[in-house]
């Protein structure tokens, strides 16, 4: 991480222009990331040790799996009596959007091949987040260190000290912490609701999995409720005005501003205009 | 054992679509409507699974203690509340209703 790598092309040129952001400020942002979030690894512990798991299994999740929607996903399924695919679908779904992270770290990170398959297990919602933040290729690789390093720790240790204190606690549904879980899903999902095509799909998929919970088997209607999102796109795509293509809300916006624009995709389009 | 074959597959699949994006040379995944669609996806699962998991027990759909947990998170929400709060909002006004006797 010391060592600066020979810069390919791409690097933003606005590097050159903004100003150097000094390391410790870049390792604050990321402790602060890290720790406040990496305590609700309590809240997982408890919820996956209240749905029946074993200190084994809840310590495993937030191990190897390491992204929380799906460990909630995962442990909530299970608890409803999904079968292990299903439950597992779900949260691999819920799991897709990291590629999509990566796809932008990878860029700016420029990490060696080498480092890739042990970086790939940080590359999450908050890593992310500080990472396009920041100004440098070096205070990215600072900030996604250092987010990843102490969200990393401090989640598998409160995983382990949420899933001691369920057995302790007892019954953890008379503590409310049943609660937890869909909680921490209104809490990820209300950020996402930017326009109207996220509300009608999120109002869908409610529709859908309370529709088809009494009917379908366990895990099957949260899968069937996903649909909402093609379906939704495909209404509009078919609503829409080939013309007016210009008005849709452009995702991930913000991160653009960090994007350094492709140079080597054959571009028949200008950078960025045509999307 | 059912749960640990859910717990592999869950790993595996996880980390390979993180590893996916580091490898993968952008112009593969930069498709508008692959770009859209997982913008998307997340949105209904989050969608289904709050709905589910306040709403449900099994195979059946009933209001509870966790609808007045959810409606506690959503007020803690909108006055951008971090994260911690959030979660502990719904957990005290659930066990609070549950206490007497909701």
């Amino acid at each position: 991480m010391a060592t600066e790598q020979t810069a390919p092309p791409d690097i933003p040129t606005e590097v050159t222009q903004a100003e150097d952001r000094p390391d410790a400020a870049v390792v604050r942002d990321a402790l602060g990331v890290g720790v406040a979030v990496g305590l609700s690894g309590f809240a997982f512990g408890v919820t996956s040790a209240g749905s029946g798991l074993g200190l084994l299994q809840t310590c495993a999740l937030s191990l190897l799996v390491f992204t929380g929607a799906s460990q909630f996903a995962l442990v909530g399924a299970l608890a409803a009596g999904g079968n292990p695919f299903t439950a597992a679908a779900g949260a691999f779904f819920l799991g897709v959007r990291n590629a999509f992270y990566g796809l932008r770290l990878s860029q700016l990170l420029a990490l060696p091949k080498a480092v890739r398959p042990f970086a790939a297990q940080w590359v999450i919602d908050e890593t992310t987040a500080v990472t396009l933040a920041q100004p440098t290729r070096r205070a990215a690789r600072i900030g996604f260190t250092v987010t990843g390093l102490t969200l990393y720790v401090l989640w598998n240790l409160t995983t382990l000290a949420g899933a001691l204190g369920a057995r302790a606690l007892g019954d953890t549904d008379a503590w409310g912490l049943d609660a937890a879980s869909p909680a921490v899903f209104l809490a990820l999902l209300a950020p996402m609701l930017t326009s109207a095509t996220e509300r009608i799909t999120a109002a869908l998929a409610v529709l859908l999995v309370l529709g088809l919970l009494p009917v379908l088997p366990a895990g099957a209607p949260v899968l069937v409720a996903a649909l909402a999102a093609p379906a939704v796109l495909f209404l509009k795509g078919r609503d829409r005005h080939p013309a007016v293509e210009g008005d849709v809300p452009r995702t991930a916006r913000a991160h653009d501003i960090t994007d350094p624009g492709r140079s080597d995709t054959t571009g028949n389009s200008p950078k960025g205009q045509a999307r | 054992m059912n749960v640990w074959i859910a717990i592999a597959a869950t790993a595996l699949g996880c980390y390979l679509v993180k590893l996916l994006g580091l490898l993968v040379p952008a112009g593969a995944l930069e498709r508008p409507l692959v770009k859209r669609l997982s913008a998307l996806l997340p949105v209904a699962l989050l969608a289904a699974l709050t709905a589910q998991q306040t709403f449900s027990t099994g195979h059946q759909v009933l209001l509870d203690a966790r609808g007045a947990g959810l409606a506690a998170a959503a007020l803690a929400l909108a006055v951008r509340a971090p994260f911690l709060v959030i979660v502990g909002a719904a957990v005290l006004v659930t066990a609070g209703v549950r206490a007497l006797g909701g």
